[in-house]
């Protein structure tokens, strides 16, 4: 088993250097061009917006509308220090300090309104993400609705890439731990989860703690990566878009939100020049995939490296168990 | 006093279309368990065949307001026949995600054609432009109009639930669906019919936006849809006199917060009435707590 293990580990490693290096190439001979840059670092930065999402709603069944909330505070928090400090380590501040600031905001939001259910709780995290917006338009330091600009770009594909495979990879083994698997009991059955002795306040927070905190590691990303914020980037449309990637890509499937976060993206660069066009056939194709397949694009299955070999993902087979465990009792969402 | 007296005022005609909109949130909510975030839409699509009825056919008030009603009535019905009938069965997100594709839909499909730039109601002329001054308290002819079309649509609609064979099914399928279908309710007609009764009083409140605030946009229907929805939760949401209630309470908070000086933060203000609620009473003013069971 161990074995089996070893060479997985080896596998994954081997395809992760092999993805940033081919990008890497074409980066430098020019293939990627600037613009396509441009999608490649909103691509990124989805996937990690996406897979914290996907983490409290997907996993933990807490239904967030505010995820463009956390966004905002990490991206303003990177911008504010990366401008008075300009330098790699201002950067590296503004990242910890922005996603620390977006988790405690989390977690203060989060203690009393995870209470709520379903509805409900969207509905909080929607007022709260508005809330944080319009403190933004208001605020002195942020420069109210005109924004901040000339914010130092100190992320290239390198950062990008490092920042994205580090959350996916918290996020999935946090998953595959035993706090993950009280999540994903919360999900399935809050009352039965409750009742085998599970602290469901404990965990729903911890999920909601996390995705704010990898949700602000995006948005001071984005700060850095565009230049460029005005509160009205993090608006309710943010949020749904983000929400958009997770049901697409399957509520409770990471690598459906990591292909989700992709093929969105890229639909909207070739779209790019439709403008208003863009957002109806945008709308168009969310209702036809709602209509025809409900459960996203992957359901809630995972598509591990295991394909290639057909020697069974530890991940996925463990995961597939305890869901066949846990449907038995017949799951809602 | 004065000052006071004018702010009632203000906040009774912003109330009213609130509580206009929220009472179709709260209908479709009540009886499918679904925001319907397409609800915002059909209020601002509302308000353009208003504005091309007034401004293209020179149309008077009142037909404007009718022929709205009337189209909007019948872009509810289209809406829930094609996008949220097929996903009756489906899980409640997945017909979320629908409701938020339709409002995109909706929103951009109208900037297509009308383009996204404002555009301006026609000057009332007549009786409707006519002020009553009390001292310094200022009434418009707009405002008494509101008020009283919004009273008696409220007080149709309250025929049309308590009094009629449809509003007996409506209230029937919101309490139990599967019950109700067992007792030979035809579900699907009655969920087409809140939509289509909540969809004529967002038409409604479209025109009387537009006559009101004269400036109509494509994104119109954005914040005073998730007003009048924090309205709906205010109230209790699924309660037909709860919305009422919500909407006025949120049009007065609106404008007292704006008329006392934090304009700037008026919105913050109403959503964090709405966080407030939500933590100490889930259910709203007029809901009842129902325990849970497995």
């Amino acid at each position: 088993m161990k074995k089996i293990f070893e060479t997985q580990a080896v596998r994954k490693l081997v395809f992760l250097a092999l993805t940033f290096v081919i990008i890497q190439l074409l980066i430098s001979t020019n293939i990627i061009d600037a613009y396509l840059q441009n999608t490649l670092a909103a691509i990124c930065i989805n996937i990690i917006l996406a897979v914290s999402l996907n983490l409290i709603t997907g996993f933990t069944g807490q239904f967030s509308l505010g995820h463009a909330g956390f966004m905002s505070i990490g991206a303003y928090t990177c911008a504010i220090i990366t401008l008075r400090m300009p330098t790699m380590l201002g950067f590296f501040l503004g990242v910890f300090a922005g996603a620390v600031l977006a988790a405690l905001i989390g977690f203060v939001v989060g203690l009393p309104t995870l209470r709520l259910r379903g509805d409900y709780l969207a509905i909080a995290t929607l007022g709260m993400a508005e809330i944080i917006r319009i403190v933004f338009i208001n605020l002195k330091i942020t420069n109210g609705a005109a924004g901040l600009q000339g914010i130092p770009r100190f992320v290239n594909w390198t950062w990008l890439f490092i920042f994205t495979v580090g959350t996916v990879l918290l996020i999935s083994n946090f998953l595959k731990s035993s706090h993950g698997r009280a999540c994903i009991a919360i999900r399935e059955d809050e009352i039965a989860a409750d009742a085998m002795g599970i602290n469901t306040t404990k965990y729903k927070v911890t999920a909601f703690v996390i995705g704010a905190f990898c949700a602000g590691i995006a948005g001071a990303l984005y700060a850095s990566y565009f230049y460029f914020l005005k509160p009205n980037i993090f608006d309710f449309l943010k949020s749904v878009n983000v929400l958009v990637i997770v049901v697409l890509g399957g509520l409770g499937s990471i690598s459906g939100s990591i292909f989700a976060a992709i093929l969105l993206e890229i639909i909207s660069t070739f779209l790019q020049s439709l403008s208003e066009l863009r957002m109806v056939m945008y709308a168009l194709l969310l209702i036809i995939i709602m209509i025809f397949r409900p459960q996203g694009l992957m359901g809630s299955k995972e598509v591990t490296l295991s394909v290639f070999n057909k020697l069974g993902g530890n991940f996925r087979s463990g995961m597939s168990k305890l869901e066949q465990r846990l449907k038995s009792k017949k799951g809602r969402v | 006093m004065e000052q006071l007296l004018q702010q009632v005022i203000n906040g009774i005609s912003l109330g009213s279309i609130y509580a206009l909109i929220a009472l179709g949130y709260t209908m479709v909510y009540g009886i499918i368990k679904l925001i319907n975030f397409a609800h915002c839409d059909v209020y601002m699509i509302g308000a353009y065949i208003g504005y091309f009825c007034m401004n293209n056919f020179h149309l008077g008030f009142v037909p404007s307001l009718l022929i709205s009603m009337v189209v909007c009535t019948l872009l509810g019905i289209a809406i829930e026949k094609i996008a949220y009938k097929p996903l009756r069965n489906a899980t409640r997100i997945a017909v979320l995600i629908t409701a938020i594709g339709v409002s995109l839909f909706l929103e951009y499909g109208t900037m297509f054609f009308v383009k996204a730039t404002s555009r301006s109601y026609p000057e009332m002329t007549g009786m409707m432009a006519q002020r009553f001054n009390f001292g310094n308290v200022v009434i418009s002819m707009q405002q008494i109009l509101i008020l009283a079309i919004t009273v008696v649509l409220m007080i149709l609609l309250q025929l049309i639930v308590k009094k009629t064979r449809i509003g007996k099914a409506m209230r029937a399928v919101s309490m139990d669906r599967d019950a109700a279908e067992l007792m030979g309710i035809n579900v699907d007609t009655t969920i087409t019919f809140t939509f289509a009764l909540g969809s004529a009083l967002a038409g409604a409140a479209g025109v009387l936006v537009g006559v009101y605030y004269n400036s109509i946009n494509p994104l119109m229907g954005v914040l005073p849809g998730l007003k009048a929805f924090v309205a709906a939760v205010f109230g209790g949401i699924g309660i037909i006199p709860g919305a009422m209630i919500g909407g006025y309470f949120i049009g007065a908070v609106e404008v007292f917060v704006s008329g006392y000086g934090g304009s700037l933060y008026r919105d913050a203000v109403v959503f964090g009435i709405l966080i407030l609620i939500l933590i100490v009473k889930p259910t709203g003013l007029l809901g009842k707590n129902t325990r849970e069971k497995v």
